[in-house]
Protein backbone atom coordinates (compact mmCIF):
# COMPACT_ATOMS: atom_id res chain seq x y z
CA UNK A 1 0.00 0.00 0.00
CA UNK A 2 1.21 3.79 -1.00
CA UNK A 3 0.80 5.42 2.60
CA UNK A 4 2.49 8.63 1.16
CA UNK A 5 0.77 11.54 2.42
CA UNK A 6 1.22 15.29 3.59
CA UNK A 7 1.42 17.39 6.68
CA UNK A 8 -1.59 18.89 5.63
CA UNK A 9 -4.12 16.11 5.24
CA UNK A 10 -2.83 14.56 8.60
CA UNK A 11 -3.36 17.68 10.33
CA UNK A 12 -6.84 17.96 8.49
CA UNK A 13 -7.36 14.89 10.69
CA UNK A 14 -6.62 16.43 13.96
CA UNK A 15 -9.38 17.67 16.22
CA UNK A 16 -9.04 19.91 18.81
CA UNK A 17 -9.60 18.39 21.82
CA UNK A 18 -7.50 15.53 21.44
CA UNK A 19 -4.40 13.74 22.65
CA UNK A 20 -1.48 13.79 20.40
CA UNK A 21 1.78 12.03 21.07
CA UNK A 22 5.14 13.33 19.33
CA UNK A 23 8.32 11.55 19.21
CA UNK A 24 11.69 12.08 19.30
CA UNK A 25 13.22 13.48 22.60
CA UNK A 26 14.52 17.44 23.71
CA UNK A 27 15.39 19.09 20.67
CA UNK A 28 16.51 15.84 19.18
CA UNK A 29 14.72 14.30 15.54
CA UNK A 30 11.17 15.92 16.20
CA UNK A 31 8.19 15.92 13.62
CA UNK A 32 8.60 19.71 13.15
CA UNK A 33 7.23 20.17 9.84
CA UNK A 34 4.24 18.22 11.12
CA UNK A 35 4.45 20.57 14.50
CA UNK A 36 4.32 24.00 11.89
CA UNK A 37 1.43 22.38 10.26
CA UNK A 38 -0.82 22.17 13.01
CA UNK A 39 0.91 26.25 13.95
CA UNK A 40 -0.91 27.06 11.08
CA UNK A 41 -4.46 25.26 11.56
CA UNK A 42 -7.18 25.89 13.31
CA UNK A 43 -7.26 23.25 15.79
CA UNK A 44 -6.69 23.73 19.75
CA UNK A 45 -7.40 22.44 23.28
CA UNK A 46 -4.61 19.55 22.47
CA UNK A 47 -3.24 17.32 25.15
CA UNK A 48 0.31 16.68 24.16
CA UNK A 49 2.49 13.73 25.20
CA UNK A 50 6.07 13.89 24.94
CA UNK A 51 9.61 13.84 25.92
CA UNK A 52 9.39 17.39 25.13
CA UNK A 53 11.61 20.12 23.10
CA UNK A 54 10.31 23.03 21.39
CA UNK A 55 7.47 20.69 20.05
CA UNK A 56 5.52 21.71 23.65
CA UNK A 57 7.34 24.89 23.42
CA UNK A 58 6.10 26.27 20.35
CA UNK A 59 2.20 24.77 20.80
CA UNK A 60 1.96 26.09 24.06
CA UNK A 61 2.98 29.88 22.49
CA UNK A 62 0.83 29.00 19.50
CA UNK A 63 -2.06 28.70 21.91
CA UNK A 64 -2.74 25.22 20.87
CA UNK A 65 -2.05 23.12 24.64
CA UNK A 66 -4.87 22.74 27.28
CA UNK A 67 -2.71 19.84 28.68
CA UNK A 68 0.89 18.84 28.89
CA UNK A 69 2.33 15.06 29.71
CA UNK A 70 5.56 14.92 30.13
CA UNK A 71 8.74 13.97 32.06
CA UNK A 72 10.44 17.56 31.31
CA UNK A 73 10.74 19.85 28.41
CA UNK A 74 14.27 20.86 27.04
CA UNK A 75 16.03 22.21 24.59
CA UNK A 76 19.23 20.00 25.29
CA UNK A 77 22.03 22.67 24.30
CA UNK A 78 19.74 25.47 26.20
CA UNK A 79 18.42 23.52 29.52
CA UNK A 80 15.38 25.03 30.02
CA UNK A 81 12.75 25.45 27.19
CA UNK A 82 11.54 29.26 27.66
CA UNK A 83 8.03 29.61 26.20
CA UNK A 84 7.10 26.09 27.82
CA UNK A 85 8.17 28.20 31.24
CA UNK A 86 6.00 30.91 30.30
CA UNK A 87 3.24 28.17 29.67
CA UNK A 88 3.69 27.30 33.23
CA UNK A 89 4.67 30.57 34.63
CA UNK A 90 1.32 31.94 33.57
CA UNK A 91 -1.08 29.32 34.38
CA UNK A 92 -2.17 28.81 30.47
CA UNK A 93 -1.63 24.98 30.31
CA UNK A 94 -2.54 22.13 32.81
CA UNK A 95 1.06 20.00 33.81
CA UNK A 96 1.12 15.95 34.03
CA UNK A 97 4.71 15.67 35.26
CA UNK A 98 5.62 12.48 35.19
CA UNK A 99 9.20 10.36 35.80
CA UNK A 100 10.26 9.78 32.40
CA UNK A 101 10.30 6.08 33.46
CA UNK A 102 6.56 6.17 33.92
CA UNK A 103 6.12 8.07 30.79
CA UNK A 104 7.68 5.14 28.94
CA UNK A 105 5.36 2.29 30.36
CA UNK A 106 2.36 4.98 30.00
CA UNK A 107 3.28 4.21 26.63
CA UNK A 108 4.03 0.84 26.69
CA UNK A 109 0.69 -0.01 28.68
CA UNK A 110 -1.33 1.74 26.06
CA UNK A 111 0.79 -0.31 23.30
CA UNK A 112 -0.09 -3.65 25.54
CA UNK A 113 -3.50 -2.45 25.52
CA UNK A 114 -3.24 -3.07 29.13
CA UNK A 115 -4.95 -0.97 31.83
CA UNK A 116 -1.70 -0.10 33.97
CA UNK A 117 1.85 -1.71 34.49
CA UNK A 118 3.60 -1.55 37.35
CA UNK A 119 6.37 -0.04 38.43
CA UNK A 120 8.46 1.54 41.36
CA UNK A 121 9.30 4.93 39.83
CA UNK A 122 7.36 7.77 41.83
CA UNK A 123 7.30 5.99 44.98
CA UNK A 124 7.56 8.26 47.65
CA UNK A 125 8.04 11.45 45.20
CA UNK A 126 5.56 14.23 44.35
CA UNK A 127 4.55 12.84 41.26
CA UNK A 128 2.20 10.71 42.98
CA UNK A 129 0.87 14.07 45.69
CA UNK A 130 0.61 16.04 42.19
CA UNK A 131 -1.46 13.67 40.03
CA UNK A 132 -3.69 11.97 42.10
CA UNK A 133 -5.36 9.74 39.31
CA UNK A 134 -2.34 7.89 39.58
CA UNK A 135 -2.53 5.09 41.93
CA UNK A 136 -1.13 2.05 43.63
CA UNK A 137 -1.20 -1.62 42.94
CA UNK A 138 0.05 -4.14 45.60
CA UNK A 139 1.69 -7.41 44.00
CA UNK A 140 -0.65 -10.34 44.21
CA UNK A 141 2.46 -12.83 45.42
CA UNK A 142 3.69 -13.39 48.95
CA UNK A 143 5.71 -10.56 48.54
CA UNK A 144 2.79 -8.27 48.81
CA UNK A 145 4.80 -4.93 47.77
CA UNK A 146 2.94 -1.72 46.47
CA UNK A 147 3.53 -0.13 43.67
CA UNK A 148 2.76 2.45 41.22
CA UNK A 149 0.01 1.19 38.95
CA UNK A 150 1.28 3.39 35.79
CA UNK A 151 -2.07 4.06 33.56
CA UNK A 152 -1.96 3.47 29.61
CA UNK A 153 -1.29 6.63 28.08
CA UNK A 154 -3.55 6.32 25.47
CA UNK A 155 -3.15 8.57 22.35
CA UNK A 156 -5.62 9.48 19.75
CA UNK A 157 -3.02 10.50 16.95
CA UNK A 158 1.26 10.00 17.04
CA UNK A 159 4.04 11.85 15.07
CA UNK A 160 7.45 10.57 14.39
CA UNK A 161 10.46 11.55 11.90
CA UNK A 162 12.54 8.96 10.80
CA UNK A 163 15.59 9.49 8.54
CA UNK A 164 14.46 6.89 5.97
CA UNK A 165 11.08 5.26 5.14
CA UNK A 166 9.29 3.56 2.22
CA UNK A 167 6.49 4.32 1.06
CA UNK A 168 4.63 1.76 2.37
CA UNK A 169 5.40 3.12 6.04
CA UNK A 170 8.57 1.45 7.30
CA UNK A 171 10.87 3.44 8.94
CA UNK A 172 14.40 3.41 9.49
CA UNK A 173 16.46 5.30 12.25
CA UNK A 174 20.49 6.88 11.51
CA UNK A 175 21.27 8.42 14.60
CA UNK A 176 22.41 7.27 17.83
CA UNK A 177 19.05 6.90 19.60
CA UNK A 178 16.00 5.42 18.59
CA UNK A 179 14.18 6.80 22.06
CA UNK A 180 10.58 5.54 22.24
CA UNK A 181 9.22 6.50 19.05
CA UNK A 182 8.16 2.55 18.44
CA UNK A 183 5.89 3.04 21.36
CA UNK A 184 4.40 6.16 20.91
CA UNK A 185 3.14 4.79 17.09
CA UNK A 186 1.91 1.39 19.11
CA UNK A 187 0.05 3.72 21.57
CA UNK A 188 -1.84 5.77 19.39
CA UNK A 189 -4.70 5.52 16.62
CA UNK A 190 -3.81 6.67 13.93
CA UNK A 191 -0.39 6.94 13.31
CA UNK A 192 1.90 9.33 10.95
CA UNK A 193 5.90 9.38 10.12
CA UNK A 194 7.47 12.21 8.82
CA UNK A 195 10.86 11.37 7.19
CA UNK A 196 14.28 12.35 5.33
CA UNK A 197 14.38 10.75 2.65
CA UNK A 198 11.57 8.37 0.92
CA UNK A 199 13.62 6.01 -0.47
CA UNK A 200 12.31 2.45 -2.48
CA UNK A 201 12.47 -0.50 -0.13
CA UNK A 202 14.68 -2.64 -1.44
CA UNK A 203 17.33 0.29 -1.20
CA UNK A 204 16.52 0.75 2.72
CA UNK A 205 19.57 -1.87 3.87
CA UNK A 206 21.78 0.40 1.62
CA UNK A 207 21.24 3.12 4.12
CA UNK A 208 21.65 1.43 7.15
CA UNK A 209 21.78 -2.66 9.05
CA UNK A 210 18.58 -4.12 9.42
CA UNK A 211 18.67 -3.29 13.05
CA UNK A 212 17.93 0.26 11.98
CA UNK A 213 14.42 -0.57 10.20
CA UNK A 214 13.05 -0.55 14.08
CA UNK A 215 9.56 1.06 12.63
CA UNK A 216 7.48 -1.57 10.21
CA UNK A 217 4.52 -0.65 8.47
CA UNK A 218 1.65 -2.51 10.82
CA UNK A 219 3.10 0.92 13.04
CA UNK A 220 2.01 3.43 10.90
CA UNK A 221 -0.81 5.11 8.59
CA UNK A 222 0.76 7.29 6.76
CA UNK A 223 4.19 8.70 5.67
CA UNK A 224 5.36 12.08 4.08
CA UNK A 225 8.85 12.63 2.74
CA UNK A 226 10.34 15.91 4.66
CA UNK A 227 13.46 16.92 3.98
CA UNK A 228 15.23 19.07 7.07
CA UNK A 229 11.58 18.53 8.55
CA UNK A 230 13.30 18.18 11.90
CA UNK A 231 14.76 21.40 11.60
CA UNK A 232 16.02 23.15 14.26
CA UNK A 233 16.01 20.27 16.33
CA UNK A 234 19.12 17.66 15.23
CA UNK A 235 17.98 14.89 13.04
CA UNK A 236 22.07 12.56 12.66
CA UNK A 237 23.45 11.69 10.23
CA UNK A 238 21.45 14.26 7.80
CA UNK A 239 22.04 17.05 10.59
CA UNK A 240 22.78 18.79 13.39
CA UNK A 241 21.14 21.35 15.42
CA UNK A 242 20.70 23.99 13.96
CA UNK A 243 22.01 26.07 17.04
CA UNK A 244 21.69 29.52 16.27
CA UNK A 245 18.35 29.43 15.12
CA UNK A 246 17.75 27.90 18.02
CA UNK A 247 19.25 30.95 20.42
CA UNK A 248 17.01 33.15 18.12
CA UNK A 249 13.48 30.95 18.64
CA UNK A 250 14.54 30.65 22.75
CA UNK A 251 14.91 34.77 22.74
CA UNK A 252 11.80 35.16 21.57
CA UNK A 253 9.83 33.98 24.97
CA UNK A 254 11.15 37.38 26.88
CA UNK A 255 9.97 39.39 24.31
CA UNK A 256 6.37 39.71 22.76
CA UNK A 257 7.40 42.20 19.85
CA UNK A 258 10.60 39.36 19.22
CA UNK A 259 8.29 36.48 19.40
CA UNK A 260 5.58 38.54 16.62
CA UNK A 261 8.75 39.26 14.43
CA UNK A 262 9.33 35.59 14.81
CA UNK A 263 6.00 34.23 14.11
CA UNK A 264 5.65 36.65 10.93
CA UNK A 265 8.90 36.11 8.93
CA UNK A 266 9.26 31.94 9.67
CA UNK A 267 5.55 30.40 10.89
CA UNK A 268 2.48 32.64 9.50
CA UNK A 269 3.73 31.07 5.88
CA UNK A 270 1.59 29.09 3.53
CA UNK A 271 3.90 25.65 3.57
CA UNK A 272 6.55 23.77 5.01
CA UNK A 273 8.72 24.90 1.54
CA UNK A 274 8.14 28.43 2.61
CA UNK A 275 9.33 27.77 6.44
CA UNK A 276 12.57 26.29 4.48
CA UNK A 277 13.29 29.20 2.27
CA UNK A 278 12.67 31.52 5.02
CA UNK A 279 15.54 29.48 6.87
CA UNK A 280 17.46 29.45 4.50
CA UNK A 281 17.33 33.17 3.49
CA UNK A 282 18.43 34.31 6.83
CA UNK B 1 52.13 18.39 47.57
CA UNK B 2 51.04 20.48 44.85
CA UNK B 3 48.74 23.76 44.86
CA UNK B 4 45.59 22.86 43.76
CA UNK B 5 41.69 25.01 43.11
CA UNK B 6 38.80 24.37 44.73
CA UNK B 7 37.32 22.84 41.72
CA UNK B 8 39.72 20.71 41.86
CA UNK B 9 39.35 19.34 45.57
CA UNK B 10 35.71 18.82 44.51
CA UNK B 11 36.65 17.12 41.30
CA UNK B 12 38.05 14.42 43.84
CA UNK B 13 35.72 14.32 46.39
CA UNK B 14 33.11 13.34 43.54
CA UNK B 15 35.58 10.67 42.21
CA UNK B 16 35.35 9.55 45.66
CA UNK B 17 31.11 9.13 45.71
CA UNK B 18 31.99 6.65 42.71
CA UNK B 19 35.01 4.19 45.27
CA UNK B 20 33.31 0.79 45.39
CA UNK B 21 30.98 1.11 42.32
CA UNK B 22 32.83 -1.52 40.54
CA UNK B 23 31.20 -2.75 37.26
CA UNK B 24 27.92 -0.50 37.27
CA UNK B 25 27.03 2.53 34.89
CA UNK B 26 27.76 5.90 36.57
CA UNK B 27 25.88 8.95 35.07
CA UNK B 28 27.35 11.82 35.73
CA UNK B 29 24.90 14.77 35.21
CA UNK B 30 26.60 18.41 34.49
CA UNK B 31 30.84 19.16 34.42
CA UNK B 32 32.45 18.64 37.40
CA UNK B 33 30.52 15.31 38.12
CA UNK B 34 31.94 14.29 34.68
CA UNK B 35 35.17 15.10 35.67
CA UNK B 36 35.22 13.51 38.76
CA UNK B 37 33.74 10.54 37.61
CA UNK B 38 36.38 9.94 34.64
CA UNK B 39 38.87 10.53 37.41
CA UNK B 40 37.36 7.66 39.76
CA UNK B 41 37.49 5.59 36.20
CA UNK B 42 40.94 6.41 35.60
CA UNK B 43 42.60 5.92 39.27
CA UNK B 44 40.63 3.65 41.52
CA UNK B 45 37.46 2.48 39.85
CA UNK B 46 38.20 1.17 36.26
CA UNK B 47 35.28 -1.23 36.16
CA UNK B 48 32.71 1.75 35.94
CA UNK B 49 31.29 2.48 32.53
CA UNK B 50 30.76 5.76 30.97
CA UNK B 51 28.55 7.35 27.96
CA UNK B 52 30.10 9.91 25.74
CA UNK B 53 26.87 11.67 26.41
CA UNK B 54 25.05 10.23 23.85
CA UNK B 55 24.54 6.72 23.75
CA UNK B 56 28.28 4.84 23.51
CA UNK B 57 29.80 3.28 26.33
CA UNK B 58 33.20 4.50 25.99
CA UNK B 59 36.15 2.83 27.67
CA UNK B 60 39.09 5.37 27.09
CA UNK B 61 36.88 8.69 27.48
CA UNK B 62 39.62 11.11 27.98
CA UNK B 63 38.87 14.67 28.51
CA UNK B 64 35.50 16.74 28.70
CA UNK B 65 34.03 19.38 26.78
CA UNK B 66 35.98 17.54 23.88
CA UNK B 67 33.89 14.58 22.40
CA UNK B 68 35.16 11.05 22.88
CA UNK B 69 38.90 11.76 21.78
CA UNK B 70 40.47 11.19 19.15
CA UNK B 71 40.57 6.75 18.71
CA UNK B 72 37.65 5.91 20.98
CA UNK B 73 37.19 2.32 22.14
CA UNK B 74 33.34 2.04 22.00
CA UNK B 75 32.55 -1.10 24.11
CA UNK B 76 29.03 -0.84 24.15
CA UNK B 77 25.89 0.89 23.25
CA UNK B 78 23.31 2.68 25.85
CA UNK B 79 20.74 4.40 24.30
CA UNK B 80 17.82 5.81 26.60
CA UNK B 81 16.02 2.66 26.93
CA UNK B 82 19.29 0.66 28.09
CA UNK B 83 19.44 3.34 30.48
CA UNK B 84 15.84 2.83 31.75
CA UNK B 85 16.91 -0.68 31.97
CA UNK B 86 19.73 -0.71 33.39
CA UNK B 87 18.81 1.72 36.60
CA UNK B 88 15.60 -0.57 36.83
CA UNK B 89 18.07 -3.53 37.41
CA UNK B 90 19.90 -1.38 39.64
CA UNK B 91 23.33 -1.43 38.48
CA UNK B 92 23.42 2.26 37.99
CA UNK B 93 24.81 5.27 39.92
CA UNK B 94 23.77 8.80 38.77
CA UNK B 95 24.99 11.87 40.44
CA UNK B 96 22.11 14.88 39.51
CA UNK B 97 21.83 18.23 40.24
CA UNK B 98 19.70 20.04 42.51
CA UNK B 99 18.04 23.35 42.51
CA UNK B 100 16.41 22.61 46.41
CA UNK B 101 17.96 19.74 48.93
CA UNK B 102 16.56 19.91 52.11
CA UNK B 103 18.17 17.76 55.39
CA UNK B 104 16.81 14.66 54.28
CA UNK B 105 18.04 14.86 50.92
CA UNK B 106 14.72 15.40 49.31
CA UNK B 107 15.79 17.23 45.41
CA UNK B 108 13.45 19.07 43.36
CA UNK B 109 14.42 19.90 39.95
CA UNK B 110 10.81 20.76 39.07
CA UNK B 111 9.71 24.11 39.87
CA UNK B 112 10.13 27.13 42.66
CA UNK B 113 6.91 28.62 44.35
CA UNK B 114 3.46 26.13 43.68
CA UNK B 115 3.24 23.31 40.94
CA UNK B 116 -0.08 24.78 39.81
CA UNK B 117 1.63 28.02 38.71
CA UNK B 118 5.22 27.63 39.79
CA UNK B 119 7.23 31.46 40.39
CA UNK B 120 10.24 29.52 38.08
CA UNK B 121 9.48 26.43 35.98
CA UNK B 122 12.71 24.31 35.70
CA UNK B 123 13.84 20.99 34.27
CA UNK B 124 10.53 18.88 35.14
CA UNK B 125 10.99 15.70 37.04
CA UNK B 126 13.00 14.13 34.92
CA UNK B 127 14.54 10.81 35.81
CA UNK B 128 14.58 11.49 39.89
CA UNK B 129 11.92 10.02 41.31
CA UNK B 130 13.00 6.79 39.19
CA UNK B 131 16.46 7.01 40.36
CA UNK B 132 16.15 7.62 43.69
CA UNK B 133 14.29 4.45 44.69
CA UNK B 134 16.16 2.21 42.48
CA UNK B 135 19.63 2.64 42.85
CA UNK B 136 22.00 5.10 44.92
CA UNK B 137 22.00 8.92 43.79
CA UNK B 138 24.30 11.45 44.56
CA UNK B 139 24.03 15.14 44.17
CA UNK B 140 26.30 18.21 43.05
CA UNK B 141 25.80 21.72 43.94
CA UNK B 142 28.61 23.96 42.48
CA UNK B 143 26.52 27.25 44.40
CA UNK B 144 25.97 25.98 47.83
CA UNK B 145 23.78 28.74 49.28
CA UNK B 146 20.53 28.86 52.01
CA UNK B 147 18.77 28.91 48.88
CA UNK B 148 19.49 25.48 47.34
CA UNK B 149 19.72 23.72 51.19
CA UNK B 150 16.66 25.11 51.95
CA UNK B 151 14.29 23.25 55.65
CA UNK B 152 11.41 21.79 52.93
CA UNK B 153 11.73 21.74 49.04
CA UNK B 154 8.71 22.66 46.95
CA UNK B 155 8.50 19.59 44.92
CA UNK B 156 9.99 16.37 46.05
CA UNK B 157 11.65 14.86 42.58
CA UNK B 158 14.53 12.77 43.87
CA UNK B 159 13.01 11.24 47.39
CA UNK B 160 15.06 11.58 50.54
CA UNK B 161 15.40 9.44 53.79
CA UNK B 162 12.51 10.69 55.58
CA UNK B 163 10.15 9.82 52.40
CA UNK B 164 12.12 6.06 51.82
CA UNK B 165 11.16 5.39 55.48
CA UNK B 166 7.56 6.49 55.29
CA UNK B 167 7.05 3.86 52.16
CA UNK B 168 8.44 0.72 54.79
CA UNK B 169 11.72 -1.35 54.43
CA UNK B 170 10.40 -3.65 51.40
CA UNK B 171 9.76 -0.85 49.13
CA UNK B 172 12.70 1.51 50.10
CA UNK B 173 15.32 -1.75 50.15
CA UNK B 174 17.00 0.11 46.96
CA UNK B 175 16.72 3.97 48.43
CA UNK B 176 20.28 5.17 48.78
CA UNK B 177 21.39 9.33 49.16
CA UNK B 178 25.26 8.38 49.07
CA UNK B 179 26.79 11.75 49.08
CA UNK B 180 25.98 15.47 48.45
CA UNK B 181 28.79 17.61 47.44
CA UNK B 182 29.13 21.11 47.23
CA UNK B 183 31.57 23.82 46.30
CA UNK B 184 32.16 23.90 50.24
CA UNK B 185 32.07 20.40 51.74
CA UNK B 186 30.82 17.03 51.69
CA UNK B 187 27.50 15.76 53.15
CA UNK B 188 26.49 12.15 53.91
CA UNK B 189 23.80 10.64 56.05
CA UNK B 190 25.57 8.29 58.34
CA UNK B 191 23.30 9.38 60.70
CA UNK B 192 20.87 7.49 63.44
CA UNK B 193 17.88 9.08 61.57
CA UNK B 194 19.58 9.88 58.29
CA UNK B 195 19.68 13.58 58.50
CA UNK B 196 22.35 15.28 56.56
CA UNK B 197 25.79 15.67 57.81
CA UNK B 198 29.32 17.59 57.49
CA UNK B 199 31.38 14.78 56.48
CA UNK B 200 34.54 17.39 55.61
CA UNK B 201 35.03 20.66 54.34
CA UNK B 202 37.28 21.37 51.44
CA UNK B 203 40.54 23.53 51.96
CA UNK B 204 40.14 26.87 52.94
CA UNK B 205 36.36 26.71 53.76
CA UNK B 206 35.27 26.77 57.55
CA UNK B 207 32.28 24.79 59.21
CA UNK B 208 30.77 27.93 59.88
CA UNK B 209 31.27 28.87 56.00
CA UNK B 210 29.09 25.52 55.84
CA UNK B 211 26.55 26.39 58.51
CA UNK B 212 25.97 29.78 57.60
CA UNK B 213 25.19 28.88 54.01
CA UNK B 214 22.79 26.24 55.00
CA UNK B 215 19.13 27.02 55.64
CA UNK B 216 19.01 23.52 57.73
CA UNK B 217 20.23 21.98 60.71
CA UNK B 218 23.09 19.93 59.50
CA UNK B 219 24.72 17.35 61.81
CA UNK B 220 27.79 18.49 62.65
CA UNK B 221 30.41 15.85 64.12
CA UNK B 222 32.73 16.93 67.27
CA UNK B 223 35.64 16.92 64.56
CA UNK B 224 35.20 18.11 60.74
CA UNK B 225 37.83 16.72 58.52
CA UNK B 226 39.36 18.69 55.45
CA UNK B 227 38.12 16.94 52.19
CA UNK B 228 41.12 14.89 51.40
CA UNK B 229 43.56 16.96 49.11
CA UNK B 230 44.56 15.42 45.26
CA UNK B 231 47.45 13.54 44.66
CA UNK B 232 50.25 14.85 42.50
CA UNK B 233 49.03 11.98 40.22
CA UNK B 234 45.55 12.65 40.26
CA UNK B 235 46.11 16.93 39.64
CA UNK B 236 48.18 15.76 36.36
CA UNK B 237 45.13 13.83 35.09
CA UNK B 238 42.99 16.67 35.86
CA UNK B 239 45.07 19.59 34.03
CA UNK B 240 46.21 16.94 31.34
CA UNK B 241 44.11 14.62 30.13
CA UNK B 242 40.57 15.26 31.92
CA UNK B 243 40.26 18.83 32.12
CA UNK B 244 42.78 20.72 30.05
CA UNK B 245 40.04 23.53 28.98
CA UNK B 246 39.41 24.18 32.10
CA UNK B 247 35.36 23.27 32.40
CA UNK B 248 35.53 22.67 36.31
CA UNK B 249 37.23 26.14 37.12
CA UNK B 250 34.35 27.46 35.34
CA UNK B 251 31.52 25.59 37.51
CA UNK B 252 33.55 26.35 40.70
CA UNK B 253 36.11 29.35 41.25
CA UNK B 254 38.48 29.55 43.51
Amino acid sequence: MDKRTTEREVVAELQSGMTLGIGGWGSRRKPMSLVRELLRSDVTDLTLVSYGGPDVGLLCAAGKVRKVVYGFVSLDSIPLEPHFRVARQTGSIEAVELDEGMLQWGLYAAANRLPFLPTRAGLGSDVLTLNPHLKLVKSPYADAEELVAMPAIELDMAWIHMNRADAGGNGQFLGPDFFFDDLFCLAAKRRFMSCEKLVATRDLLAEGSVHTLKINRTMTDGVIEAPGGAHFTECPPDYARDEPFQKEYAATAKDEKLWQEFWSRYLDVATEAEYQAAVKSR
Amino acid sequence: MSEFTRAEACAVAIAETFRGDGEILVSPIGNLPAIGARLAKLTFEPDILLTDGVASIVANLTAVGGGVGADPEVESYMPYRTVFDTLWSGRRHVMMGATQIDGYGNQNIACIGSHAKPKAQLLGMRGAPGNTINHPTSYWVPNHSNKVFVPKVDVVSGIGYDRAAALGARSSRFHEIRRVVSNLGVFDFDTKDHRMRLASVHAGVSVDDVVGNTGFELVIPASVPETRSPTDAELELLRNVIDPKGFGAREVVG
